[in-house]
């Protein structure tokens, strides 16, 4: 973990800068503001880990854990629709990654290289796009789903989710793209490579870093959506976990104990994936969004 | 290459775009869409009525309410997550022991899918049971209403929202601190520069690109920010948490019969404020020589 801070600048050792030597009121001060902060930023987590392993009747109890329990996760696993949902969900997200990174980069690819009519309105629309709340694509993409029978198929969100992440991700990849000196173009054009044949076999390997960074937001993004599963997808069998953690605490029914275990097992694949992204996120979003 | 990229951006979102709009003209709803039943394939029987939609919803009281509270909304969400996203960025960019700690603790809740976290957070403001409420218990504090009265469930809302956003602007914000060069700040120490003087003329200007590019992103998340609301009160108690994008789903996927026609037109004119709120923006960072 220690090993992220490497590309960015030390702070010189404190002593040699005056701004960094601190009184000791100040330095606890500051400890304790920060203590605060993480206890309050880990807390509902933690907590949601711990009521995991309780007994179902206790999920409400204060305590730590006084009887620990695999019972919530066995029983979600076993008695529930879970296992299906878990499936639906990876193969419409699998889905969505792979060729909304493929979409995107190509799109990225085109933004950042060739001049062409129309290319300003284009960028503008990708970056509108963003803004596009659910609101305005639900009820034209539902009746559109509806009219080609793709209601409660994988398919219909898989189109769906790619209009939420495409735009975004070819915005970033242009970014990337743009990182790329043009002359390595040049020379695949040079060595009798069609257009697609030097993005695809000289330009892609380089621009790996932001495919990944592409990868993980469509993964991320389309893990965690709700409104769109919530809409298309019906019948316990066609639920997304989005959908499905639903059913276990709603207006009738309240269990806390399912809904713990199921959400630990959703939380922890998205979560390690973000490990690895986080740092090429964030810089993936600014070089997108400022580059433009 | 730059055809077919085109072409699925058109298909994927063009279509429902303008289709979208099309539908906020008629009186589409949920009995005069084409649709199947059984065997039987219905034509749709819907008609084009202009302007009707946006006359009725405009001079309907609800959509105003809604836009009122969405606007207390957003303003809170990204005033409090900027604040506290720029403090706590702050006290993390100095020399420190137990950084990497801290700055891990802080991004955990961006790791979590956000229905997850907002499941969780159901389970904390639980108004019989929720460990909030046992902790004010023990303190001798009365318990508190957090989803089931209109101002609680506001300031819950608005508070689950803060907790998902900080983590995003701290890390953004962080990678602005530590791009400012310290010899800046060293410069103007000489000069005898005080913290909050250095702060204002050095770190504020120096972080002036980043911030921009965020507060608009946040702006406009937070302004489309389904989950939250949806899943935490569903729009309750009554309509009180409702913003506009909750309840154009709620037109269209949650009351009966669903009213397609006007959710589009709710949908249209989301759309509207947002690009005015994007384009108003952009003017206003230009004027003050910002080149994005």
């Amino acid at each position: 973990m220690t090993r992220k801070h490497d590309d960015r600048v030390r702070p010189a050792p404190a002593g040699t800068r005056k701004r960094n030597q601190r009184s000791r009121p100040a330095s606890v001060g500051l400890h304790a503001a920060l203590a605060v902060a993480a206890v309050v930023a880990v807390f509902p987590p933690l907590w949601l880990l711990i009521t995991s392993f309780k007994p179902r009747n206790d999920a409400f109890s204060t305590g730590i854990v006084t009887h620990f329990t695999f019972a919530n996760y066995t029983h979600v696993l076993a008695d529930t629709e879970f296992l299906t949902w878990f499936k639906n969900s990876v193969v419409v997200v699998g889905l969505t990654t792979v060729l909304g990174v493929f979409i995107a980069a190509t799109t990225g690819y085109a933004v950042s290289r060739f001049r062409f009519p129309g290319m300003r309105p284009l960028m503008w629309l990708l970056l509108i796009t963003q803004m596009f709340p659910v609101a305005v694509l639900i009820v034209p993409l539902y009746n559109l789903m509806a009219t080609l029978g793709l209601l409660n198929q994988p398919a219909g969100l898989v189109i769906t989710y790619l209009t939420i992440a495409v735009p975004f991700c070819a915005w970033m990849m242009k970014g990337f793209f743009d990182t790329i000196p043009v002359e390595i173009d040049e020379s695949g054009r040079v060595d009798g490579l069609n257009p697609f044949g030097t993005f695809w076999r000289l330009v892609l390997p380089l621009a790996r870093p932001g495919l990944a960074v592409t990868g993980f937001y469509t993964f991320v993004t389309a893990w965690a959506e709700v409104a769109y599963a919530s809409a298309f997808m019906t019948g316990e069998e066609n639920l997304t976990l989005a959908g499905g953690l639903q059913t276990f605490v709603n207006q009738y029914t309240n269990d806390w104990g399912s809904m713990t275990a199921a959400a630990v097992i959703i939380a922890v694949p998205a979560a390690l994936v973000f490990a690895f992204a986080q740092r090429h996120l964030v810089a993936g979003l600014t070089a997108g969004t400022t580059k433009g | 290459m730059v055809a077919p990229v085109v072409l699925v951006i058109g298909v994927i979102i063009g279509y429902p775009l303008v289709r979208g709009v099309f539908l906020s003209l008629t009186d589409a709803n949920e009995a005069n869409v084409e649709r199947n039943i059984g065997v039987n394939h219905l034509p749709a029987t819907y008609k084009f009525t202009g302007l009707d939609n946006y006359k009725a919803v405009l001079t309907d009281g609800v959509f105003w309410d809604r836009l009122g509270w969405t606007v207390v909304w957003t303003v809170g969400c990204v005033g409090l997550t900027f604040l506290i996203g720029l403090t706590l960025a702050n006290m993390l960019n100095r020399t420190l022991r137990g950084r990497t700690f801290y700055r891990l603790a802080l991004i955990l809740p961006w790791a979590i899918p956000a229905f997850i976290s907002v499941f969780t957070w159901r389970m904390l403001y639980n108004e019989k049971n929720g460990i909030l409420n046992k902790l004010l218990a023990g303190g001798g504090i009365d318990a508190v209403p957090w989803l089931n009265d209109p101002t609680w469930a506001k300031l819950s809302v608005i508070a689950v929202n803060v907790w998902l956003g900080v983590p995003f602007m701290l890390v953004a914000l962080l990678g602005g601190l530590t791009s400012i060069p310290g010899e800046l700040y060293e410069a103007a120490e000489m000069d005898g520069a005080g913290p909050w003087q250095r702060f204002r003329n050095i770190t504020m200007p120096g972080l002036r690109a980043v911030s921009s590019t965020v507060i608009l992103l946040s702006t406009i998340w937070t302004f489309n920010m389904f989950p939250v609301i949806f899943l935490l009160t569903r729009g309750g108690p009554g309509d009180a948490t409702e913003i506009l994008v909750t309840y154009a789903y709620r037109l269209s996927f949650v009351d009966s019969p669903r009213n397609f026609s006007e959710s589009a037109a709710w949908g249209v004119l989301i759309l509207v404020l947002l690009s005015v709120v994007a384009v108003v923006y952009r003017r206003a960072l230009r004027k003050q020589g910002e080149v994005w």
